[in-house]
Parts: C-alpha cells; structure tokens; sequence
C-alpha cells in the first residue's frame, strides 16, 4: 500500500472519512430542506415543481448528485469495514455488562440507526426520484408551460398513513443518527477546544433536532390539512 | 456481608472458560475487592481448590495491574477508581457480583482473570519514547514550558495503562490508551524530534494488534481510573492528519 492508501485505510483515517461525508451529507441535508419547506406555501404546488424542474435540469445540481452518491457511498463503506473490525475486537461478549452508566443510546446504536436511515432513503427514492427520473409525471401547465407534476405525487404519497409513518419513523432515526454523529465528526477531525466544542456539541443537538423535525412536518401536513 | 459471586474460569489460553457460582460469608464493608478475592481465595485453597488467578501489585491504584470487569463495569461501579481502591461498602449484603476479565481479541485470557496485556508494550515500543543524549546533567527548568502545556502533559502521563479503556469500549478500541501517550510527549519540546513518526507508527501497531475503531461514544474516558479525557484523543487525531500531511515516510 502506498502513503495515501495506507492512511485512509487505518482505523483513524477511516473515521476521517465518515466524519467528513457525514458533515458533506448534513450539508445536503439543509439545501434539500429548504427546498422543501415551498411544499407549505399555498399555490397548488407550483414554486415546488417549479424548483424540481430546476434540480433536474441544472447541470451543477445533477454533478452533485453523483458527488452525494460518493458522499453515501464512502460514509457506508468505511461504517461496514470499521463495524465487522469492531465486533472481530470483541469475539467472546460480556456476560453481564451496564454500557448505559458510560455512554448515550444513540452514541453506541450508529449502526442501526443508519441502516433504518438507509432503508427509509431507499423507500424515500423509489417514491420520488426514481418515478421523477425514469417514468414521467403527470405534466402540469404553469405560465403556459408544461412542467412535470412531482407536487401531485407527494400529495399521493402523503394521503397513505403508512408512509406517514414511515417517513416519521425515518426522521426519528435520523434525528438520533444526528444527535451523536454532528459533534462527533468534529471530534474525529480533532476539533476539542475549550471555546468551541460546548457550541459545536449544542447547534448539533439543535440542528439535528429542528432539521429532523422540520423534514417530519411535511408528511404529516400533507395527511392532515393538506 | 454475605455475597454471591459469579467469576470467570478458565484453565489456561487454549482451554473454554465458564462463570463458576461461588458463596461467600463474613465479609468486612473496609476490605478492598482484591482483598475479599484474597479470602475466597485461602478458602479455595483450604479446600483443596484451585484459587482464582487475577492481576495486582502495587493495590495503591497507581501501578495499573489490577483489572476486572466487575458487575458490568470496568474497575466496577465507582468511577475514578482502581479495582484495588474499590471497597466492598459499595456493595449491599446479599448483593450477586459477576466478575469477568478484560474482553477484546488482543486482550487474549491467560487465566481465569488475567488477560495478556502486552499489546500495549508492543504499542509503545513501537512509539511512546523519546531520545536522550546522554552526558552531564542538564539543568533543571533548562526549557521553558509553560504550566498550563506541562499540566496537559502530566494530565495525560497519569495513564497507568490497565486496558479498562479498551474493557469498557464497544469496540475494543484502544485509542484513549494510544491517544495519552501521543499527546503526553507531542505536547512536550522533549518530543517533537520523533513527533510525527510515533503517531503514524504507534496507530500503525494500533491496528496491527487488533484493536476496534473510535466511535466517540465516551465509555473509555468515563470508565478511566486516572480520568484521561477525550481531549487527548482529538489531539491524536490532529496529530495523525499533520503527519500523514507533513511527514516524509512512505511505508
């Protein structure tokens, strides 16, 4: 193995690269967010698929989304090598053993919680990207012009109070994924200062908090006043 | 105090271990735990029994030997604290208490309680030292340092290597153990001629022994005898980045 190689390969240069694809991916999170949030304005949906037909169309948006797929991609590569190294570290398990009096739930459940995360996101792509990219919409007219109407397909989805449920489960998930991996990712990049870590460790809690709970609002405004 | 203990067993390294259930009567609240071990241990012999083999030496808390995963805990349910400065107070009569060894695959069991902790050594003898020249004394305070920079370091020099860090991690990682000694010598002038060579090197050997990877749950630090903070595990981090930033080996 060459240097490079060699130091993304090791057990700290791993957690390098999840602590950053995991900021790279909460950046993500906040620019999907706010592009959201216009599905709560009420115009019959037209700023939202106005907005959609930009995000598919605009050559910078598509080169990102190959960049989040890296994003992903890394972030659960290293977790998959990192994890069966971390139970391979502890072949014979406690009998009797009280983690809880040294450490948070969520700090110790990552892995979970992103498998719950990663299931959620695929049922979160075959509901929108995949009918949005491969299968047409149904068209709509705005200005005289015919858009895809992907505002129509979330008022579907959302009517159905299982993927409600699902959605909201996801965001839970992903909200407790969020709680430990924010300030975490900081730590992993060596930042630990006196001045800094308290705020890094409160705008995670609250980021993750208002961000989980703001993508959580749309499904159940859609099931019940939409 | 009467107790129940449920204690590891296990013959030698190649043998399959079990918990063996054993009573115990008449135990005074001011013993240490090592010392009411000592007592199921003479009634064991008297019995014609094998005695339990667990780690200790100095039994002042500060030599590191003793270890012991005492009812779910490392060192066991007081924090700050050394198995050897545990007193049986902290328990209740009629209490059960499962004792088991360290667990991680490079903390291999040698007998019933004692794990081969030469993991560690390998670690800083792969790193943890600095270079001396030899020759008159010199003067002392010779090198400025300031208090709170020698404070860090001493902070950091306290860890007494027992392995509850790795005991007490989900994933048997050793990184606050590796983490104190880095910073312990990275902070210091002493140690900048070998700064970034150990870090790589110690990591290097890090992993080598089979040690899990950091998830920043916190267990270590919290479980740590000597109270060794997360701060120095950031400090490695720093150290490992400008290393295999800045350094010239190639492996």
């Amino acid at each position: 193995m060459n240097w490079f190689t060699k130091t993304f390969s090791s057990t700290v240069g791993r957690k390098i690269v999840m602590s950053v694809t995991g900021l790279f991916l909460c950046s993500f999170l906040v620019v999907h967010l706010l592009g959201n949030l216009q599905l709560f304005r009420n115009d019959g949906g037209e700023a939202f698929n106005l907005y959609s037909d930009f995000m598919a169309h605009n050559g910078l948006i598509r080169t990102m989304e190959w960049v989040l797929l890296a994003g992903f991609a890394f972030h659960i590569y290293d977790a998959l090598v990192l994890t069966r190294r971390n139970q391979a570290a502890r072949p014979i398990p406690y009998q009797n053993n009280h983690p809880e009096e040294n450490s948070s739930w969520a700090s110790r459940n990552m892995g979970l919680l992103g498998t719950v995360i990663l299931v959620f996101l695929i049922i979160h792509l075959y509901n929108f990207l995949i009918p949005a990219r491969f299968d047409g919409l149904d068209p709509v007219n705005i200005d005289d012009v015919e858009y895809e109407n992907l505002y129509a397909e979330v008022v579907y989805a959302f009517k159905q109070w299982w993927y409600v449920l699902i959605y909201v489960l996801g965001m839970i998930a992903l909200a407790y994924h969020l709680i430990h991996g924010f300030q975490s990712a900081f730590q992993t990049l060596g930042l630990n200062h006196k001045k800094y870590t308290p705020f890094i460790q409160m705008f995670g809690y609250a980021f993750s908090v208002i961000v989980c709970l703001a993508f959580a609002a749309i499904p159940l405004y859609f099931f019940f006043f939409v | 105090m009467d107790l129940t203990l449920k204690v590891w067993r296990q013959k030698d390294r190649n043998s399959a271990g079990q918990m063996v259930t054993y009573p115990i009567k008449g135990i005074s609240p001011d013993m240490s735990f090592l010392e009411m071990l000592d007592v199921l241990n003479e009634d064991l012999l008297l019995r014609g029994e094998e005695p339990i083999a667990f780690d200790h030496d100095c039994r002042e808390g500060i030599c590191g030997m003793c270890s012991l995963f005492i009812n779910g805990r490392a060192h066991g349910p007081e924090r700050g604290t050394t198995t050897c400065q545990l007193h049986m107070r902290h328990f209740a009569d009629g209490d059960t208490i499962t004792i088991e060894p360290w667990r991680a695959a490079a903390f291999p069991v040698h007998k019933d309680l004692i794990v081969d902790r030469s993991a560690f050594d390998r670690i800083q003898q792969a790193g943890g030292y600095i270079s001396v020249n030899t020759g008159g004394v010199p003067d002392a305070n010779e090198i400025p340092i300031a208090k709170s920079v020698a404070d860090k370091a001493f902070d950091a020099a306290t860890c007494i290597q027992c392995g509850a860090c790795v005991a007490a991690c989900k994933n048997g990682s050793a990184i606050l153990f590796v983490s104190a000694k880095v910073s312990q010598l990275a902070l210091l002038p002493q140690g900048q001629t070998e700064r970034y060579t150990r870090v790589e090197n110690m990591v290097a050997q890090m992993d080598i022994e089979g040690f899990g990877s950091c998830t920043n749950i916190g267990s270590c630090a919290a479980e740590c005898p000597v109270g060794i903070s997360l701060e120095n595990i950031a400090m490695l981090r720093r150290e490992f980045i400008a290393a295999k930033a800045a350094s010239e080996n190639l492996p």
